[in-house]
């Protein structure tokens, strides 16, 4: 097997804090092969964010490897583009604007960037908003800015933490169609968080399942439904028997999370 | 349900209309009171002269070229201090927001400053620089320079850690995630504390020229006193009143132009 694009290994990470330090992850092993999508799925709280902070370079670990192509992750950088769990569109630019934003911090001339994010603006169908400021559009519009402004600057790992977390059930699932559709088209490597079950298996090539904090992978399961993956699919057998499958292994992490085993357990 | 009795849907919001209405009768109201109080002869007009008598004594003044006089220095005075205060608060505003190290340096200090009254100085202000219009400066100066650092500081602190990890993942140096997120993100903020703080400036300036002056609003105020004019004195008030309700508009009105970003108004 060729060398994982993302390697995990031993991974830890606790917040020193004032007082007492928190232990958010701890021995986390998890490798991310090329142009694959593996979609991370965990209770609240578990360290998922955490995670992919130390992916993006944000934040350092405190134990164990992680490493792109061999090399350790020891800065943010334009290899990997990150989708944020809040919406981060800077409120003084457009759609379009936000987009170029990000090419120009990548170097490319006004010009170029002008093109090049309007094509990616195109992509994700809001070329007719490219004028329209965050503010003027929904949340669905600003995530889907958002990963245009990931994918334009082409980075090799594509690192998304919960980007349709905030959005309502329908929305939510026109999102994952049309992500699916662009990766389907330029696959690229992706890390996808998530807490939400159906997502995780209609979007993943590999679904990692994490305790409860300190976080881990706890088991991974391979989805080996067919692609293109359309919507039609949520209803067929194969596709509920993986969906059982990540709910059974998250389930119990979920309750004690949630401190119902008294009652559910 | 009725339908006639189907009450007009009540909105949070008022039309402009509405709002304008509605403080524009309150000053009307209140002008009314005024005018009854002393139309009855409720109060002694040496306390509390009657409006027309104040209106008829201000269009004197206007007239004679006093008022505009007054005003024009005391003008000269607040601009002159208040910009000099904001151009020197700014960047180190700025910078003990966004780094550690100044803050420690400064914030305390500025902080232990804060609390010594402004009135204190004002003798230690006529030692150093007279009566002079730069003793003026100087105590609006003391009086806001201090609590704009402070709020510039919060304001620069409430950008949005995740547009800064943003401007990190794109590699972006750190003077550029200075100038083109932190300070575009912050602006609005600091445009409001701002317009708070020419608040407070107006008032340190009518203190000062209270004490030691020999022209501007507050010095005609304390010569009327002694002449028992308290129809000058209530007529300059208005228009210290009237001066502050239009400059904080008017800082109001520019914010949102400036900051609007496509919001629909
Ligand atoms: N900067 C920090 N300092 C201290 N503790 C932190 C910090 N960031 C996160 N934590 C703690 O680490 C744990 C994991 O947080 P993290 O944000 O990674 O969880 P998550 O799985 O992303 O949760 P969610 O699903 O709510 O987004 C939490 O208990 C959190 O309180
Ligand atoms: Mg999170």
């Amino acid at each position: 097997m060729a060398l994982p694009t993302l390697s995990i290994a031993g991974l830890g990470k606790t917040y020193a804090g004032r007082g007492n330090p928190v232990e958010a992850l701890c021995g986390v092993n998890l490798d991310v092969g090329h142009n694959e999508f593996v979609a991370l799925v965990g209770t609240s709280g578990c360290g998922k964010s955490t995670l992919l902070s130390i992916a993006a370079g944000l934040e350092a670990q405190t134990d164990g490897r992680i490493e792109i192509d061999g090399q350790p992750i020891v800065a943010p950088g334009r290899d990997r583009g990150v989708v944020f769990q809040s919406y981060t569109l800077l409120p003084w630019l457009t759609a379009l604007g936000n987009v170029e934003f990000a090419l120009i911090a990548a170097g490319k001339s006004s010009a170029d960037a002008r093109t090049i994010a309007y094509e990616h603006l195109k992509l994700v169908g809001l070329t007719n908003f490219a004028r329209a400021y965050p503010q003027q559009l929904s949340g669905g519009m600003k995530q889907r800015v958002a990963i245009a402004r990931a994918l334009s600057y082409r980075p090799q790992i594509l690192l998304m933490d919960e980007p349709f977390g905030a959005l309502d059930a329908l929305t939510r699932h026109h999102m994952q169609e049309l992500l699916t559709r662009i990766w389907e088209r330029d696959r690229t490597t992706v890390l996808f968080i998530t807490h939400d079950v159906e997502e995780a298996v209609y979007l993943a090539d590999r679904v990692a399942v994490m305790s409860n904090r300190p976080g881990r992978v706890k088991e991974i399961i391979r989805i080996d439904l067919p692609r293109p993956r359309r919507y039609e699919m949520l209803g067929t057998l194969r596709f509920q028997e993986l969906q059982k499958q990540v709910l059974d292994c998250i389930r119990a992490e979920s309750i004690e999370a949630e401190g119902l085993a008294e009652v559910l357990g | 349900m009725n339908e006639q009795q189907t009450p007009r849907r009540r909105t949070a919001g008022l039309t402009t209309t509405e709002f304008v209405a509605i403080s524009a009768s309150v000053f009307i109201g209140l002008a009314l009171l005024w005018w009854a109080v002393t139309a009855a002869q409720l109060v002694k007009p040496l306390f509390l002269p009657p409006p027309g008598a104040v209106l008829t004594r201000l269009y004197e003044l206007a007239a004679s070229g006093q008022l505009a006089a007054d005003m024009g220095i005391s003008i000269y005075r607040i601009l002159a201090g208040f910009l000099i205060s904001t151009a020197v608060a700014l960047p180190i505003g700025v910078l003990i927001g966004r780094y550690q190290t100044f803050e420690a340096a400064i914030e305390p200090l500025v902080d232990f400053i804060r609390y010594m009254p402004v009135v204190a100085f004002l003798p230690l202000t006529i030692v150093w620089t007279g009566v002079s219009d730069g003793q003026k400066l100087l105590i609006v100066f003391i009086g806001t320079f201090f609590q704009q650092v402070l709020l510039i500081m919060d304001n620069v602190k409430s950008v949005p850690r995740d547009f800064i990890n943003l401007g990190r993942t794109l590699e972006m140096p750190e003077h550029r995630i200075l100038t083109r997120i932190v300070l575009p993100s912050a602006l609005p903020a600091i445009w409001d504390s701002l317009r708070i703080s020419l608040g407070w400036a107006w008032t340190w300036l009518v203190v000062a020229e209270l004490v030691a002056a020999t022209s501007g609003l507050g010095y005609r105020i304390t010569t009327a006193q002694r002449f028992f004019a308290t129809d000058t004195i209530f007529g300059y008030l208005l228009v210290l009143g009237l001066l502050g309700l239009a400059t904080d508009q008017l800082m109001k009105f520019l914010g949102r132009r400036f900051f609007a970003y496509g919001e629909v108004r």
